[in-house]
């Protein structure tokens, strides 16, 4: 059963790494990697109950968080150019709206 | 065995089988569909049925245990945040410019841009304007 679920999630990682090499358009390498990241997090729970030691959980956890963060502040950087307080930086700007 | 553990391992099966199905259903759909908004549909197959059924089987593996507390907490953690950065995405992609094959000259649905540079009626016709405005100062 976890063997099963450990070669299905394998299986899916290379399609989606597929789509994240060949990708069009940003958004669809983004959204990739992010899809990338939820199998990376059903991969550690899976792995760790299929070598009988479910103990890899926080790091499941901690790979959730890094991956929903990096998602984020990747959209927000190509949107603006920078990761940082937008509306301070466009007022250093000298306000040229 | 009892009747009980029985049932649980058997539930445990059914979820855990079919949450591998949808996982690889949506990786293989978010691989083949043309589209970047069709690929979306793929991405929450992924995001609502895999994690959830996965997490429901793994849960019943474990018992009542810590394991299920933390299985628990990752569940609805990918459960809030998957659709959010789905949407987060989408919503990306919509001000950048990108459209559906269908709907090639949508405007109506599009959010007003944060930085307004030509006032509300100087729309052009190029669709990555705003984009390129405000992405380059």
């Amino acid at each position: 059963m976890f063997t099963l679920a450990t070669i299905a999630i394998f299986v899916g990682m290379i399609f989606v790494m597929i789509r994240a090499f060949s990708g069009p358009t940003l958004y669809d390498r983004v959204l990739a990697v992010n899809l990338f990241g939820t199998h990376t997090v059903l991969l550690i729970g899976v792995m760790g109950f299929l070598f009988g030691r479910p103990d890899f959980l926080d790091i499941a956890l901690l790979y959730a968080l890094i991956n929903f963060v990096g998602t984020i502040a990747v959209l927000k950087f190509f949107r603006y150019r920078a990761i940082g307080d937008i509306a301070q930086m466009q007022g250093e700007e000298g306000g040229t709206q | 065995m009892t009747m009980g553990a029985l049932l649980i391992e058997v539930l445990s099966w059914i979820c855990i089988t079919s949450g591998a199905f949808f996982v690889v259903v949506g990786a293989f759909g978010s691989w083949r569909l043309e589209d970047f908004w069709a690929r979306l549909h793929a991405a929450s197959v992924t995001d609502s049925g895999g994690v959830i059924l996965l997490i429901v089987g793994m849960c019943l593996q474990a018992g009542l245990t810590l394991v299920t507390v933390k299985l628990l907490i990752i569940g609805v953690f990918l459960f809030i945040t998957g659709p959010t950065a789905t949407h987060a995405v989408a919503n990306a992609a919509l001000v950048s410019g990108l459209r559906p094959k269908v709907a090639r000259g949508l405007v109506a649905a599009e959010p007003a841009p944060l930085v307004s540079i030509d006032g509300p009626d100087g729309e052009d016709d190029e669709d990555e304007a705003d984009f390129e405005k405000v992405g380059k100062p």
